[in-house]
């Protein structure tokens, strides 16, 4: 399986005032095309820096991200921009829907800033049929449901076919019901072959992925194997045993 | 992104924050108004001061009697007795004044007219037959009186549209006996109005032969108040002042200007010194309208920096997607331009509006707009807006995709 993502010792230290904080301390990582990583750890192990880091939100202090063979940590700011739109999509906790954009308009978003203007409703609304919610299309997201604001939020990350979706706790805010049904979404886009990053501090979330990442204070404490992709989210008993692995 | 798509983008968040971007546009509106009709009431105030300095006549030279050196202008325009009709007289066109068209003394009194049971109370004006023409004093009917009946202190009288009007109504007055303070004249001719000029109502006068002025009403004091002087044209009056200056000097038997028991003034000396009065008031004015657009800016400012919280959520949630600084940049400018440029657009109609509405009531002085104030106040509100606006944004747009995000 092809290398997607890979972390060489990375480093990322935040400044508060004059006091630093290591939220990363040199995290080594690899992971192939058609994972489904799931990223465990304590609150305020470093999940988050991490992810933001993988999505091109952030930028590690020390070390290499290469995505796809390529060294990111030092491209320009447009360059970002471009793998953000095309290359990642990002599913956030608290859903991070514009409030003033109907559930469509806000699918559309990564659609305009690539620059595509043909047929950009329609792959829009079928993001939104993808994900369950075509009917939702013209609604603000005051007017949905948690799930349903998660959801459009999922079509949004996928309308442009990226490479990878990495999800931040995607199912923190949302109640049991809601959290099977994105969870069972995830697990059929890798099913259809997607790269998922998941971050969770859930056991039982975690249990849908192929592989879990624990870290703790801003270290990987354990990578786990990489899975064959047949096993991958096929079978839960087994990913439930694999979580116990090492 | 197209230009197109940051315009839709950008209007689209317009209309959805209709409260924050009517408050901009409010901001905006009310400096530009402000502006505008503050400008407009000073600028009114000044063309109507020239107007009724223009109104007194055509290249006019006015000999006042009385010396600059004991009170000038101000204190003793008028106050000495030292112009005679004899000075009049020597003032005549003539080889020693080629630059004068026409002169006339002028003597002037309140006077109570009377036309059968009607009785007007009235400025009786006194002077020779060019005063009138002089004086841009058109005949609506009937005739000047004539240099014969100057000669002859003949009691005729023509009449200014405002007393024709309160003496006759509707009957024709030419050819009507009057009487002027309880001496019978003979109207000959009437007036065409010639409107307000400043305060004072031009049009409510009644004008005789000056002998007849002072034979039958107002007496002779062996004095006149003031004599008129026509140039040929305006670039000659710099000549006429100089040619009436030295032949009254000889008349008084003066040696020297400095000794000058009189004063003339043009149109233009008297025109400098009210502009240096209105210009104060203008620039005054302009002060105020200053401060409000100011204020309106700091409106606006406020307005965007308390939605600057909400804007860099938005901004967060745009990178994370793949917007770049200049998709945002470009949005921020074009919904900071259309808000301005719409409450600038509004403020200008408004402050136009309400110039009109300010003529309408005020009456005398019309406010006018003019062009400059309108242009000065759209570059600085539109500049304001694009500023306040866009600062803030565009400073949010500098933050890393992952700290706009974090903003709470
Ligand atoms: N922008 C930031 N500025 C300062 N400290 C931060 C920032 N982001 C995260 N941290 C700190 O870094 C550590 C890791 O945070 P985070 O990655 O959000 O953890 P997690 O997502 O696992 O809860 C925490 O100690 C947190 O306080
Ligand atoms: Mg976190």
């Amino acid at each position: 399986m092809a290398e997607l993502l890979r972390f060489e010792r990375v480093v990322k230290t935040y400044r508060i005032g004059s006091v630093e904080v290591e939220a990363l301390r040199g995290v080594d990582l690899s992971t192939d095309a058609g994972e489904f990583v799931a990223v465990m750890g304590p609150s305020g192990s470093g999940k988050s820096t991490l992810v933001n880091i993988v999505a091109c939100l952030d930028t590690p202090t020390r070390g290499r991200y290469l995505l796809a063979g390529e060294d990111v940590t030092r491209l320009e700011d447009d360059r970002l921009a471009a793998i953000r739109n095309r290359r990642i999509g990002l599913v956030f906790q608290g859903f991070n829907l514009l409030s003033d954009a109907t559930a469509l308009q806000n699918v559309e978003l990564p659609l305009i800033y690539a620059g595509r203007r043909r047929g950009r409703i329609d792959r829009a609304m079928d993001a939104l049929r993808a994900v369950g919610v075509a009917d939702r299309a013209t609604h603000l997201p005051a007017e949905l449901s948690g799930g349903q604001q998660q959801r459009v939020a999922i079509a949004r990350a996928l309308v442009n076919e990226p490479d990878i979706l990495l999800a931040d706790e995607p199912t923190g805010n949302l109640d049991s019901v809601s959290s099977g049904e994105v969870l069972r979404l995830l697990e059929g886009l890798h099913g259809a072959g997607k790269t998922i990053v998941l971050i969770t501090h859930d056991p039982d979330v975690a249990g849908h992925a192929s592989r879990i990442i624990r870290i703790r204070d801003g270290l990987v404490t354990q990578a786990g194997p990489s899975a064959p992709r047949e096993a991958a989210g096929a079978n839960r008993a087994a990913s439930g045993a694999e979580s116990g692995i090492r | 992104m197209t230009p197109v798509e940051a315009l839709r983008i950008a209007l689209r968040v317009i209309r959805r924050h209709a409260l924050r971007s009517g408050l901009t546009m409010l901001g905006v509106l009310i400096g530009v108004a402000a502006v505008i009709v503050l400008v407009a009431v000073g600028n009114g105030a000044r063309l109507q001061v020239a107007r009724s300095i223009q109104g007194l006549g055509t290249n006019l030279l006015i000999v006042f009697p009385g010396s600059a050196s004991s009170g000038g202008i101000r204190l003793g325009l008028g106050s000495a007795n030292t112009l005679t009709v004899a000075n009049a007289q020597a003032l005549r066109p003539g080889p020693l004044d080629p630059d004068v068209r026409a002169v006339s003394p002028e003597v002037s009194g309140t006077v109570t007219a009377t036309a059968g049971s009607r009785n007007w109370t009235t400025t009786l004006q006194g002077g020779w037959p060019p005063l009138a023409s002089m004086r841009d004093y058109h005949l609506a009917a009937g005739r000047m009186f004539t240099w014969a009946e100057v000669n002859g202190a003949a009691r005729v009288a023509v009449l200014g549209q405002t007393v024709a009007q309160n003496l006759f109504g509707s009957v024709t007055p030419v050819g009507q006996p009057i009487s002027i303070d309880g001496t019978p004249f003979t109207v000959v001719g009437v007036f065409a109005p010639k409107g307000a000029a400043g305060r004072v109502n031009e049009d409510d006068l009644v004008e005789v032969p000056l002998t007849a002025a002072q034979d039958y009403v107002l007496g002779h004091s062996g004095h006149v108040q003031n004599i008129y002087v026509q140039a040929t044209s305006a670039g000659s009056i710099p000549y006429a002042e100089s040619e009436v200056g030295a032949i009254l000097l000889d008349q008084h038997h003066l040696s020297s200007p400095a000794q000058a028991d009189f004063q003339i003034l043009t149109q233009q000396n008297v025109l400098n010194a009210a502009t240096s009065v209105t210009g104060t008031l203008t620039l005054l004015l302009g002060a105020v309208a200053a401060i409000s657009l100011l204020v309106g800016g700091i409106g606006v400012m406020n307005i965007m920096l308390v939605t600057v919280t909400e804007r860099t959520r938005e901004i967060g949630i745009r990178r994370a997607v793949g917007a770049r600084r200049s998709d945002l940049l470009a949005q921020f400018l074009i919904e900071a331009t259309v808000l301005s440029v719409l409450g600038g657009a509004a403020g200008i109609l408004t402050g136009y509006l309400a110039s009109m509405a300010l003529g309408r009531i005020a009456g005398r002085i019309a406010p006018a707009v003019s062009g400059g104030s309108v242009l000065l106040a759209a570059v600085v509100s539109v500049g304001v807006g694009l500023v306040f606006g866009f600062y803030p944004a565009a400073r949010a747009a500098r933050l890393t995709p992952m700290d706009a995000l974090r903003r709470e």
